[in-house]
């Protein structure tokens, strides 16, 4: 496996990262380093290994349809970079 | 060139719980903006999602309607990208492992049966709301009340063939969620959604051609008016020699056009991958059992019955069975006045008139299936006729009287006397000596006028088969 720079620009862009020249040089070895120590994981035998669901060996963890009390609009906004009333402030998008 | 179309529709249908998917927030329409917020919906560290028992279960019951097979085991994913509705970088959905699978729904077109392939179902949150501000406002705002209502999300294989097909189609799946409930249908304010995929190929030809994406088709008509525009484009495209790009084009309701929606199309890369803060979800054959004991009687099944109990044709069964409250409204005006053809027919003329193929407007009718019915079996009885029945209608419609008390306020039951009638036939005669003499001249056509004469001077009351007896007797 072979981490190339293009991946992790790619990658840096998916999560709307901005990395100087030399982070890129940076991520691109310790991405390579960590798959490759990770592949290792390949060289075992696993074609009777059921996948793993779940790190917790349960499932059918449900609630019921039932409304309960939500916040309140100041604890709603209380950490949003940029409020408006009652609502989110953004950047214009459209 | 001759091109056969093909589309595939991925419909998503926001379900009637009553709390969100993943948490207790109310699912309500139309609370004050971030009002129906709680730190899950709005992805604040550290919460947990809870899956909602309900959401299984009302996409289990469109599985099961739908014919598909239900997977034992499925899971949820995330998908992975950015936008200001989308408060945790991702959407809660399914991938790998959906609910449901490899089902199928029949439609009709052109009196003609056609199996269309149901791909996969699958349960995911809904995004919230952006809001933008006046031109030269810098800024958008959001709204977080519908961030994780829960929707389903239903994906037909490409087989439909048309414009029609398509709008068919979704006519047929609105339909089914609404008798099951588990959705309201409503495509205007978007509790019923359509993406539409579609491609052309040249006849004869199996690989598929390049295709467009269609967004932003609010009604099932502009579903059909945006794909034939598409049909158009595409053929145009294909004839000059270029190739369809593809790409995600928006459906412009003023100008009745699809447009390209970005200017150089990117790749989707959503790095879909199973939700650690979910665990599986295993639905073992009692689950699925109790789910398909609660089935109502579904939308195809109905209108067979309709057909073979009540002798009624496939046209009448089609359109009564087209809602639940309909069909029921039929059903109780039908055990009243055991006349199933005259109901339906009262009913797919007066009645749909008036409610307009709304079934808010039916609940709210004035016209109750007991009156119709009283009416019904007046007509047959002979108390009243036909024309009489009309006014009857207007005036039930107008007061919500019974149509006993209308006939009686009114006056207007049916003269079936035949002293009486033979006076009015007495006068009519000798007011018109001209129209007589012409039918005893063999103008047979100046007959129906007479009876009018009469039925007029009765003001509609007269029986017309006593009428035209007298007449013809004394002619």
């Amino acid at each position: 496996m072979k981490i190339t720079r293009g991946q992790v620009e790619h990658v840096a862009h998916l999560a709307r990262l901005a990395l100087r020249d030399e982070e890129i040089a940076e991520f691109t070895g310790q991405l390579d380093a960590i798959l490759a120590y990770v592949d290792k994981l390949n060289e075992l035998e696993t074609d009777d290994v059921e996948p793993t669901a779940h790190v917790i060996p349960m499932g059918n963890v449900v609630r019921e349809d039932a409304v309960g009390e939500g916040l309140l609009i100041e604890d709603v906004l209380a950490n949003a970079p940029g409020r408006k009333d009652r609502f989110f402030r953004v950047p214009r998008i459209l | 060139m001759a091109y056969e179309t093909i589309i595939g529709l991925e419909v998503h249908a926001q379900l009637k719980t009553r709390a969100k998917i993943f948490c207790g927030c109310s699912t309500e329409f139309g609370g004050p903006p971030n009002g129906h917020t709680c730190p899950v919906c709005l992805g604040m560290p550290g919460v947990l999602p809870v899956l909602n028992r309900e959401v299984v279960n009302f996409a289990l019951k469109t599985g099961l309607a739908l014919n598909c097979r239900i997977n034992p085991f499925s899971r949820f994913a995330r998908k992975n990208y950015f936008y200001p509705d989308l408060p945790k970088g991702y959407q809660i959905s399914q991938y790998e492992h959906p609910l449901c699978e490899e089902g199928f729904l029949n439609i009709d077109v052109d009196g003609e049966q056609k199996r269309i392939g149901i791909t996969r179902i699958h349960m995911e949150e809904d995004a919230g709301k952006n809001v933008h501000g006046e031109p030269g406002d810098p800024y958008s705002y959001v709204d977080l009340n519908r961030t994780g209502v829960p929707l389903m999300e239903i994906v037909s294989e490409p087989d439909l063939r048309s414009p029609r097909e398509a709008a068919a189609y979704m006519r047929k799946l609105r339909t089914i969620v609404r008798y099951l409930e588990v959705c309201d249908g409503n495509m205007e304010q978007g509790s019923l959604r359509c993406d539409a995929n579609i491609s052309l190929r040249r006849v004869g030809e199996s690989a598929l051609g390049v295709r467009t994406e269609l967004k932003n088709m609010n009604s099932f008509k502009h579903v059909e008016k945006a794909l034939e525009y598409e049909v158009r484009r595409q053929a145009r495209v294909l004839n000059e020699g270029e190739s369809i790009v593809q790409e995600t084009r928006l459906w412009d309701v003023e100008r009745g056009v699809t447009l390209s929606m970005r200017g150089k199309e990117e790749a989707h890369d959503y790095r879909y991958f199973p939700d650690p803060d979910l665990v599986p979800l295993q639905v073992d054959a009692a689950w699925i059992e109790e789910i398909r004991a609660s089935l109502p009687e579904l939308p195809d099944e109905k209108m067979q019955r309709f057909m073979t109990a009540y002798g009624l044709p496939q046209y009448d069964a089609e359109v009564l069975t087209v809602s639940r409250e309909l069909s029921d409204y039929f059903e109780a005006c039908n055990r009243a006045a055991e006349a199933p053809k005259s109901v339906s027919n009262w009913i797919m003329g007066d009645l749909l008139r008036e409610c307009k193929g709304d079934d808010e407007a039916l609940a709210h009718c004035p016209v109750k299936p007991e009156m119709l019915a009283g009416m019904i079996r007046m007509i047959e009885q002979g108390t009243i006729s036909g024309k009489i029945a009309k006014t009857v209608f207007g005036e039930m419609l107008k007061t919500g009287k019974t149509p006993e008390v209308i006939v009686q306020e009114k006056n207007l039951v049916q003269v079936t006397d035949e002293g009486a009638i033979a006076g009015l036939v007495d006068r009519v005669i000798g007011d018109h000596p001209e129209q007589v003499a012409q039918y005893r001249d063999g103008k047979e056509k100046v007959f129906g006028f007479l009876v009018g004469q009469v039925m007029k001077a009765s003001r509609g009351k007269a029986n017309p088969a006593a009428v035209n007896k007298l007449l013809k007797e004394k002619l």
